[in-house]
């Protein structure tokens, strides 16, 4: 029964704090076996959603449904697992001793050698948890999700905070961890870790998603250009059913026009307009990631996947 | 092609279920035990110091008789053995306080422990480390020479261990009410203070009427009394109950209010 729903399905997910709205109706529907990265910048909201995702806040309005039924259900039998941001360890235990403690508040643990292996923190097993790297913390929270073989894993910017040699090690977990099956979502504001881990992007901004599709799709946004040029008093509407026109944007005296075919931008500002100081500049992934998540050169807010 | 799958893969649990009894049980408890004993400082201040306290302040009292003929220096034993369970329990009860503190409670959300079986394990953590705090003290004391009669140390040695679950539900109390890392270092101040107003350093008869008065209503009164009566002869003293009672329900209700406070605030 549980088998064929979804893994999460949000609705119209909404919670404010006082006068701040920081998740805005967001609905998501994730398939089990899917690996989706929420993507967004620092307060977007994706650590509220996660939060009531997981049955830690409690939605002013919407529904979470979690494998069917509520989070807290997914809680106690052990389908989802976490790895946050936040929440502490215990300094006086050692690694080993905080997987042993919390192996016993599952129903059926995986053997806590084999989670102290595959969270890469075996070798540490000894040392106590208060003379832990960062780094290694969070893989002994990986660890602590592991045990109970869960069928939807959560990661809330799990690497924020890490240097360098930390991330890599903590991917490297997550990595070998990857098997079929399981499902992973992942609340990060690193593109980089986005484009290498996840099949699925949802980008998130304000508390609204405002692009959700494939890896390969959201990467599409990068294939366009950008035409800048002088010109007071454009014609948006002439320049916006040019052939490849995504978006076009007045600020001041200059326009903006994000398009696929720059040449024939260019040409028609030069040749049918008094457009001058004309710049054409190309975008990459991580202009594609700015302009949807910080509100610049958005004359749509779903363009993408749509 | 399935049977290779399958092999190489963990098999997936399908007949998901949650722990039996929300995650309490034995294990657990066992290390929550060996957690408090390996604390130095919670040894320190619940076993070692009323120890110590007795050789300081009762073995000199040698000798001493009170008006029933029983020695004065199980007198002094017993009530230091309701400050040293009293200390042990405050402070097991207390320690949510560091866990809320450290965030290790909103890790344990993310578990299948439901937050019944937590404050469990903490209340049964603390009474054994209280029962902990009376063997040691009455040890102790027999090992000094006090001799008294063998239904006495067993029902001082009960009412000791058993009274001091109210001050299980006062650090539960507390520790629900301030998340520090610290609590235990203004709680030590606070419960010497509370044992003096009950009599457990000094007998109230020898204190100003006014403060015997006050130190009636004072939550280590009733303990403190009750757990010398089986020494004193002394009788049920109801007043002594009613006073238990009343701090029980107090700091039990008030720590079960804040408990639900903390679980529902999502």
């Amino acid at each position: 029964m549980t088998d064929i729903s979804p893994a999460v399905e949000l609705a119209g997910l909404t919670k404010t704090f006082g006068p701040v709205t920081a998740v805005d109706g967001l609905s998501l529907r994730v398939e089990p076996g899917e690996v989706v990265a929420f993507l967004g910048p620092n307060g977007a909201g994706k650590t509220t959603t996660v939060d009531m995702l997981l049955g830690l806040a409690r939605p002013d309005a919407g529904t979470v449904r979690v494998f069917g039924g509520p989070p807290s259900d997914a809680v106690r039998l052990g389908r989802v697992a976490a790895v946050m941001q936040t929440g502490g360890l215990l300094k006086d235990l050692t690694v080993a001793e905080t997987v042993r403690l919390a192996a016993h508040f599952h129903a059926q643990p995986r053997p806590v050698a084999e989670v102290l292996e595959r969270a890469g923190i075996a070798d540490i097993a000894d040392r106590p948890v208060g003379k832990c790297s960062g780094g290694e913390q969070q893989r002994l929270r990986f660890a602590l999700a592991l045990l109970p073989d869960p069928d939807l894993m959560v990661l809330d910017e799990p690497t924020t905070g890490m240097d360098v040699e930390g991330r890599r090690d903590f991917w490297q977990a997550i990595r070998a961890d990857a098997r079929n099956g399981r499902t992973i979502i992942l609340a990060t504001h690193y593109l980089d870790e986005a484009d290498a881990y996840a099949d699925r992007i949802v980008l998130v901004r304000q508390g609204r998603v405002v692009a959700d599709g494939t890896t390969a799709e959201i990467k599409n946004l990068a294939a366009g250009r950008i035409v800048r040029a002088t010109l007071p008093g454009a014609d948006q509407a002439a320049l916006a059913v040019l052939p490849g026109v995504q978006a076009v944007e007045v600020r001041g005296d200059a326009v903006l026009v994000r398009t696929d075919d720059s040449d024939t931008v260019a040409r028609h500002l030069l040749t049918r307009t008094a457009a001058r100081d004309l710049e054409i500049t190309s975008r990459n992934l991580e202009d594609a990631f700015l302009a949807l998540t910080t509100g610049t050169l958005t004359a749509d807010p779903a363009p993408i996947g749509a | 092609m399935t049977v290779a799958t399958s092999a190489t893969t963990p098999a997936r649990p399908v007949d998901r279920r949650p722990p039996a009894l929300g995650g309490f049980s034995a294990a657990v408890l066992g290390i929550e035990i060996r957690r408090v004993l390996r604390n130095r400082r919670t040894l320190m201040f619940t076993l070692i110091m009323p120890a110590v306290f007795f050789l300081l302040f009762g073995l000199p009292q040698r000798g001493q008789e009170l008006p029933n003929g029983q020695p004065v220096t199980a007198w002094i034993m017993i009530s230091l053995a309701v400050y040293a369970a009293m200390v042990a329990t405050t402070s097991a009860g207390a320690a949510v306080a560091t866990e809320r503190a450290l965030g290790w409670s909103r890790q344990l959300r993310l578990t299948p422990l439901r937050p019944a079986a937590y404050v469990a394990t903490k209340v049964v953590t603390a009474m054994v480390l209280g029962l902990l705090g009376v063997l040691v003290e009455f040890a102790v004391g027999a090992a000094a020479g006090v001799r008294i009669p063998a239904d006495v140390w067993l029902v001082a040695g009960l009412a000791a261990w058993l009274g001091s679950l109210v001050f299980a539900a006062f650090g539960l109390f507390v520790g629900y009410l301030a998340p520090a890392e610290n609590v235990m270092q203004f709680m030590g101040p606070v419960l010497a203070i509370l044992a003096m107003f009950g009599g457990l350093f000094v007998p109230l008869e020898l204190l100003p009427h006014a403060f015997q008065q006050i130190a009636k209503f004072t939550p280590v009164y009733g303990v403190g009394q009750l757990a010398r009566a089986p020494l004193t002869g002394a009788g049920l003293d109801w007043v002594a109950l009613g006073n238990l009672a009343g701090w029980t329900a107090v700091f039990g209700l008030g720590a079960a209010r804040l408990f639900r406070r903390d679980t529902t605030r999502v």
